[in-house]
């Protein structure tokens, strides 16, 4: 009897759990332009982390960073800061608001908001030129913004 | 030349826009071995506090591709521009005319490139050199209007702009075009698209830095049109105004569109003074 109730219970958490946890991109909570607790829910993966921000089709951060660790993917850019060390100079949470729109901490940033869906003039279709349809989501999921933080927090000199 | 930005002067530099370094190849560009191009000058003074100095992307490309352009049997761009001087010298349309019939030799067009886009105060509009040809082949010739950044166009674009090499860029902001010129201006620092980059955000706060494997120039146009050995055809203006807004993940204007237009006259008149180096090489 009582092993049936915790079942039952144990189902009804984890067929919930994800969708109350996940924080949509308008919901964000920024202090000081940090976030404090994880869109997910759960910690990211810093291995995924690595290969979104080396990705050109995902994060493609290099585009503007250099990152020491990331020596195997070419051609680093030089329009941000150079990221290593990146974890001693910002808390998780820091990292999380500067990964999620980097524009709370830094007014005026270049670097794009990679988790926002509104307030964009002529958002487009991806890069196809075309305007954007109802497809429309953030740069990066929820899920991979925590990769990316994880592995942001590795970078320590 | 990799800028170290700890989290202190992060929080300091709050917009980064000050901290540019240029790093443009210094070299000059003598075309033919006869003619010395003005690739890099004073800026022109509606720039000022904005840029000292203005620089054809011509110094942000590598050794081979700046060679390629200053010799014109190495410039590929060249047989397009031999191709548009027979089509310059060939009737069209119903009036059974050519455009030598009514403007003579192609090299009598020379001064044409370096006032255009320019304020036609009969049609009451600024005008590039696309919008006059196609009045011309419309009203003159009865010939059909060319698509707008399409093959003959930008070959002929290419023989107009090759006769004046060498003469600075000198449009006009003033009279009829100001209104144009404004507009094209807010356009210039509006931060479109998903990635929210302006035109400013590459080509006026980070020329000379690598954006991934691409070394930003001002974004100038006084090379164009410009022969890329990326997609080896010439490329018109607003071809690659359309590739940039593109890149911001936006929805692009159309070549030809009056916003188009207007970008064109803002981003000439920051170039107002460099050569004209119209069929350009770049990479
Ligand atoms: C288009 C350029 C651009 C892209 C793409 C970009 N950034 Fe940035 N980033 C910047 C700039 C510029 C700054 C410096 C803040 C400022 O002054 O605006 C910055 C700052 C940062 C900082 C703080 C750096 C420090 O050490 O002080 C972190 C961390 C960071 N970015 C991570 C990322 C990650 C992760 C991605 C990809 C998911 C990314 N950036 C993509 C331009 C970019
Ligand atoms: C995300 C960065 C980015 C943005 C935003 C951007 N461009 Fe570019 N642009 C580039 C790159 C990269 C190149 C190729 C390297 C170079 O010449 O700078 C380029 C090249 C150019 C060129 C060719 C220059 C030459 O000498 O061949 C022109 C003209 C130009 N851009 C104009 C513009 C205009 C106008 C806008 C705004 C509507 C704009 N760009 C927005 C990245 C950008």
């Amino acid at each position: 009897m009582k092993r049936l109730t915790a079942s039952v219970v144990a189902l009804v958490a984890t067929t919930t759990a994800p969708i109350a946890a996940e924080i949509a991109p308008s919901d964000v909570t920024y202090v000081d332009g940090a976030v404090d607790v994880s869109l997910t829910g759960e910690p990211g993966d810093p291995t995924r982390g690595r290969e979104i921000v080396g990705s050109k089709k995902l994060g493609n951060c290099v585009a503007c960073h250099e990152v020491s660790d990331l020596a195997d993917v070419p051609f680093h850019g030089e329009i941000g800061p150079m990221l290593d060390g990146a974890a001693d100079r910002w808390s998780e949470a820091e990292l999380r608001g500067i990964v999620a729109n980097a524009k709370i901490m830094f007014e005026d940033s270049m670097m794009p908001s990679f988790y926002k869906t509104e307030g964009f003039i002529r958002p487009g279709n991806a890069y196809t030129g075309e305007a954007a349809d109802d497809t429309f989501g953030p740069l990066l999921s929820a899920q991979q913004i925590e990769d990316v933080v994880a592995y942001l927090s590795t970078l320590k000199e | 030349m990799i800028r170290t930005k700890g989290a202190i002067c992060a929080f300091l530099t709050v917009a980064f826009g000050s901290t540019v370094q240029a790093e443009p190849v210094d070299d000059t560009l003598i075309l033919n071995e006869e003619v010395t191009m003005v690739t890099r000058t004073a800026a022109p003074a509606h720039l000022e506090g904005v840029l000292d100095e203005v620089l054809s992307g011509w110094h942000f490309r590598g050794t081979e591709t700046r060679a390629m352009q200053a010799d014109d049997f190495d410039n590929p761009g060249m047989i397009f521009v031999e191709q548009a001087e027979e089509v310059w010298n060939t009737a069209d349309g119903s009036a059974g005319k050519s455009c030598a019939s009514c403007h003579g030799d192609s090299a009598d067009m020379a001064g044409v490139r370096p006032v255009y886009p320019k304020w036609n105060e009969e049609a009451g509009e600024v005008r590039t050199l696309e919008m006059q040809i196609n009045d011309c082949r419309e009203n003159r010739m009865g010939a059909e209007k060319w698509k707008y950044t399409g093959g003959d166009m930008v070959n002929m674009t290419a023989l107009i702009a090759s006769v004046s090499r060498g003469m600075p860029v000198n449009v006009a902001t003033d009279g009829g075009a100001q209104s144009t010129w404004e507009a094209g201006k807010d356009l210039y620092y509006t931060r479109t698209g998903q990635l929210e980059l302006s035109c400013a955000n590459c080509h006026e706060d980070n020329y000379g830095n690598m954006i991934r494997a691409d070394h930003l120039s001002q974004g100038q146009i006084n090379g164009f049109p410009v022969y890329r050995l990326k997609n080896t055809k010439l490329n018109a203006v607003h071809a690659r105004f359309k590739g940039c807004v593109r890149d911001t993940r936006a929805e692009t204007y159309k070549p030809g569109s009056p916003e188009f237009v207007a970008l064109e006259l803002y981003v000439a008149s920051r170039g107002n003074g460099l050569s004209v180096e119209g069929p350009s090489v770049r990479n």
